[in-house]
C-alpha cells in the first residue's frame, strides 16, 4: 500500500478541504496557536507531562480485547477498543487535556469551549479544573434543556455554562458563539475545540491528541491477535474518535470505515450524514462536506445520538473519503438503538449511542464480513450511561403508543 | 451599467466626499429585513439620507462575525424565505445610484460558485463585496473572479492584523474595511483607542480609502471617526433603528442616516 501524503499542508489543507475561513481578527490567533503547538508537541517536557496525565489521570492505555461472545455470534473476530473506560467516560478527554496543557504553556488563563450534548463541555471543564483555569462553556439553549444533568456536571466542576439563544440553539450555534467570544477576547482566551473541525491547526491538533487511541490499539491488537485487523470501524460526527483510531493505521493494509448517523433515514432529510450527501461548503472555519440548502444555508442535523448531531464533518474525513482511503456508511437511529442493546447483552458493555452506530454497521454487514474472514476492530468511543435516560424515555414512549 | 468598473465607482464615491472635505457615509442593511419587498425603498432612503455607499447583506444561517442585532435580522430574513436569487433579481431592477456592495459569508458565495457569483453580482449592478469569513490568505480565487468582472473584493483589517497582512493589501481593490475593535458587529459605547494607529498602518501599506466599521452608533462617533478615516460604516445601530420602527422602515433609515451625514458635513 502506498504511503499517504502528509496532510495537512502548510496552509492547513487536506487536499481541497480544511483551510482557515475565519474573520481577519482571528488569523493572528490561529497563527500563534499553530506556532505554539508545533513548538510544544516536540518538546520533551510537554510530551512527558501529557503522557503522565494520560496514564495516571485519564487512565490510559485503555484496554483492547477480543469480544468473545460477539465474535462467536457473528462468525468472525471482533476486537473492541475501550475508550469508554477513560475518565469522564469517553475519548473526548484525550484532547481536552492536551489542549488545556497547551493553553497553560501559552499562558492563557481563560478557556472557552462549545458543547452539544455536553460531553466535550464536561471534558473541558474537567481539564480546566485540573489545571486551575477558568472555563466558560457555550451550549445551545435547546441542548441546555435536553441535557440538564451534563449542565450540572459542568457546574460542579466549576465551569460557567452560557446558554446560546441564536439560530437553532444547538451545537452549531454554540460553536458560532464560541468563535464570536474568541474574536472578542482573542488576546487572553484559548478556545478548546472538541472535534477535528474548525480552522487550521485544530483538525490536525485534535487528530494528533486523539491519535493515542490508534497508537495503543495498533500495539494491542497485534499483541492480542498476532496481526493487524482487516477493518477498523468508528462512528463519525465531527470525527475525532475516528481520526484518532484511523491515523496510526493510515499506511497499513487495513480498511478504515467511518459510520455517520442516518437518523430517521437518509431519504427522510432528518439525519447527520454529511459525507453521504456529499455537498462541499464552509462552516466553522473549514471547507468540508456539509448539510446545506441550495443557497448554502446550513441545515439542522438529526441523530438519536447528540454527539453525532452536527451538520458538518472534519476536513480530514472529507479528504479520506475523496481519496478513497476510508469508506463511509450511514446507520439509522433504529439500527444504533438495536446495537446498543445487543452489545450490552453480548459483552456486558453499554456503549454510547454514538459508538453503537459503529457496532450496528458491523452487525449489518455480518454476512459480507464473515465471508471475507474479517478481523474487525471497533472503537467504543464512549460509554452509554449518559444515554440510558434517553433510551428509557424513548422506549417508554414506544410502549405508550 | 456604465463602462466604469465597480472598483472605480467605489473610489469615485470616496473622492466626491473628500472633495467636499468630509468622510464618506456607508450604510448597511440586511436584504429581507424587515421584508425583501422594502429593499428598493431602503436603498432610496439611504441615498436621500446622505449615504455614499450602501452595503447590502445577503443573510446567512451562521453569521459568526455578527453580534445579536445582525444575527436577528438575518434569522428573520431567512425565516421569511429570503432567497439569494430573489435578492439578485430585485437589485438588478433598481435604477443606477450610489455604489452598492454585498456583505455576506463565504458559503452562500461558494454554493453558487465564485465565478458565477461574480457575474451575477455585476449583472445586479453591484460594485463589490465584503466577505468577513474569507481572510486574505483564502481569498485569491474569489478576488480573481471579482477582478474579471471589475468588482472589488473589499479586504478587512483588524486591530490584531499583522504586517504581512498589511503588505498583502497592495493587491486589494475598492476600499479597506478597518474593524475598530476585536469583536463582532454591534453598537458600542466607546471606540477602541487604537483606531488611529491602525488607520495609519493601513495608509502606509496601501493607497486605498479606509473606512471604519463595527460599533459606530451615534452622529458624534461618526463625526469624530470622520477625522480619522475616509469613511464610516453604520450597520447594527441602523438595523436597531429599523427594528424599532418596522411600520415605516424607509423613514427609519432616513431618520437615522440624515443626522449622521450632517455630523460628517459639519466636520
Amino acid at each position: 500500500m502506498a504511503t499517504m501524503k502528509r496532510v495537512p499542508d502548510r496552509s492547513g489543507r487536506f487536499g481541497p478541504f480544511g483551510g482557515r475561513y475565519v474573520p481577519e481578527t482571528l488569523i493572528p490567533a490561529v497563527d500563534e496557536l499553530e506556532t505554539a503547538y508545533r513548538r510544544w508537541r516536540v518538546d520533551a517536557g510537554f510530551k512527558a507531562e501529557l503522557k503522565e496525565y494520560l496514564a495516571n489521570y485519564v487512565g490510559r492505555p485503555t484496554p483492547l480485547r477480543r469480544a468473545d461472545r460477539m465474535s462467536e455470534a457473528l462468525g468472525f473476530e471482533v476486537y473492541l477498543k475501550r475508550e469508554d473506560l477513560n475518565h469522564t467516560g469517553a475519548h473526548k478527554i484525550n484532547n481536552t487535556i492536551g489542549q488545556v496543557l497547551l493553553a497553560k504553556r501559552m499562558q492563557k488563563r481563560r478557556i472557552i469551549a462549545e458543547t452539544g450534548a455536553g460531553q466535550h463541555g464536561v471534558a473541558t471543564a474537567t481539564a480546566a479544573s485540573l489545571f486551575g483555569l477558568d472555563a466558560e462553556i457555550f451550549m445551545g439553549e435547546e441542548d441546555v434543556r435536553r441535557q440538564a444533568l451534563n449542565v450540572y456536571r459542568m457546574k460542579i466542576l466549576g465551569a460557567r455554562v452560557i446558554p446560546v439563544k441564536s439560530g437553532t440553539r444547538t451545537l452549531k450555534d454554540a460553536t458560532n458563539e464560541a468563535i464570536r467570544d474568541w474574536v472578542t477576547n482573542v488576546r487572553t482566551t484559548f478556545y478548546v475545540i472538541g472535534s477535528v473541525v474548525g480552522p487550521h491547526p485544530y483538525p490536525m491538533m485534535v487528530r494528533d491528541f486523539q491519535a493515542v487511541i490508534g497508537q495503543e490499539a495498533r500495539r494491542q491488537v497485534v499483541k492480542a491477535s498476532g496481526s493487524l485487523p482487516t477493518h477498523i470501524v468508528a462512528c463519525v460526527g465531527g470525527g475525532s474518535n475516528g481520526m484518532g483510531i484511523f491515523y496510526p493505521f493510515r499506511n497499513d493494509p487495513v480498511k478504515l470505515v467511518g459510520i455517520e448517523a442516518a437518523g430517521e433515514g437518509l431519504e427522510s432529510g432528518h439525519h447527520a450524514a454529511s459525507i453521504a450527501v456529499g455537498e462541499v461548503g464552509v462552516l466553522h472555519g473549514a471547507m468540508s462536506y456539509l448539510l446545506q440548502d441550495e443557497d448554502g444555508q446550513i441545515q439542522p442535523a438529526h441523530s438519536i445520538s447528540a454527539g453525532l448531531d452536527y451538520p458538518g464533518v472534519g476536513p480530514e474525513h472529507a479528504y479520506l473519503h475523496k481519496s478513497g482511503r476510508a469508506d463511509y456508511y450511514a446507520v439509522t437511529d433504529d439500527e444504533a438503538l438495536a446495537a446498543f442493546h445487543q452489545l450490552a447483552r453480548w459483552e456486558g458493555i453499554i456503549p454510547a449511542l454514538e459508538s453503537a452506530h459503529a457496532v450496528a454497521w458491523v452487525i449489518r454487514e455480518q454476512a459480507s464480513l464473515k465471508q471475507q474472514g474479517a478481523r474487525v476492530l471497533i472503537n467504543i468511543s464512549g460509554r452509554g450511561d449518559k444515554d440510558v435516560d434517553t433510551v428509557f424515555a424513548l422506549e417508554q414512549g414506544d410502549q405508550g403508543q | 451599467m456604465s463602462e466604469r468598473s465597480g472598483s472605480e465607482a467605489i473610489q469615485a464615491a470616496f473622492m466626491a466626499a473628500k472633495a467636499s472635505d468630509r468622510a464618506a457615509l456607508i450604510s448597511f442593511f440586511t436584504a429581507g429585513f424587515p421584508t425583501l419587498g422594502v429593499l428598493p425603498d431602503l436603498v432610496k432612503a439611504a441615498e436621500d439620507g446622505g449615504a455614499d455607499i450602501i452595503e447590502i447583506g445577503i443573510p446567512f444561517s451562521d453569521p459568526l462575525a455578527d453580534g445579536p442585532v445582525l444575527q436577528q435580522a438575518a434569522s428573520e430574513a431567512l425565516a421569511q424565505g429570503t432567497r439569494v436569487q430573489a435578492i439578485l433579481d430585485l437589485l438588478g431592477q433598481l435604477p443606477t445610484g450610489i455604489p452598492r456592495v454585498f456583505l455576506t459569508y463565504v458559503n452562500p458565495v461558494l454554493r453558487r460558485g465564485y465565478i458565477p457569483f461574480a457575474a451575477e453580482a455585476r449583472d445586479a449592478g453591484m460594485a463589490g463585496a465584503i466577505v468577513p469569513d474569507l481572510p486574505w490568505t483564502e481569498s485569491s480565487e474569489l478576488a480573481r473572479a471579482f477582478q474579471h468582472q471589475g468588482l472589488a473584493l473589499i479586504p478587512l483589517v483588524a486591530p490584531t492584523s499583522t504586517d504581512k497582512h498589511m503588505r498583502a493589501l497592495k493587491s486589494a481593490d475598492g476600499f479597506v474595511y478597518a474593524v475598530s475593535v476585536t469583536g463582532v458587529t454591534g453598537a458600542r459605547q466607546g471606540i477602541d483607542g487604537g483606531v488611529e494607529a491602525m488607520v495609519a498602518r493601513i495608509r502606509q501599506a496601501v493607497d486605498l480609502p479606509v473606512a471604519i466599521g463595527f460599533g459606530i452608533s451615534t452622529p458624534e462617533q461618526a463625526r469624530r471617526l470622520g477625522h480619522v478615516a475616509d469613511g464610516v460604516i453604520v450597520g447594527s445601530a441602523l438595523t436597531q433603528a429599523l427594528m424599532a420602527k418596522r411600520a415605516n422602515p424607509a423613514q427609519a433609515v432616513y431618520d437615522f442616516l440624515h443626522p449622521m451625514r450632517l455630523a460628517l458635513d459639519s466636520r
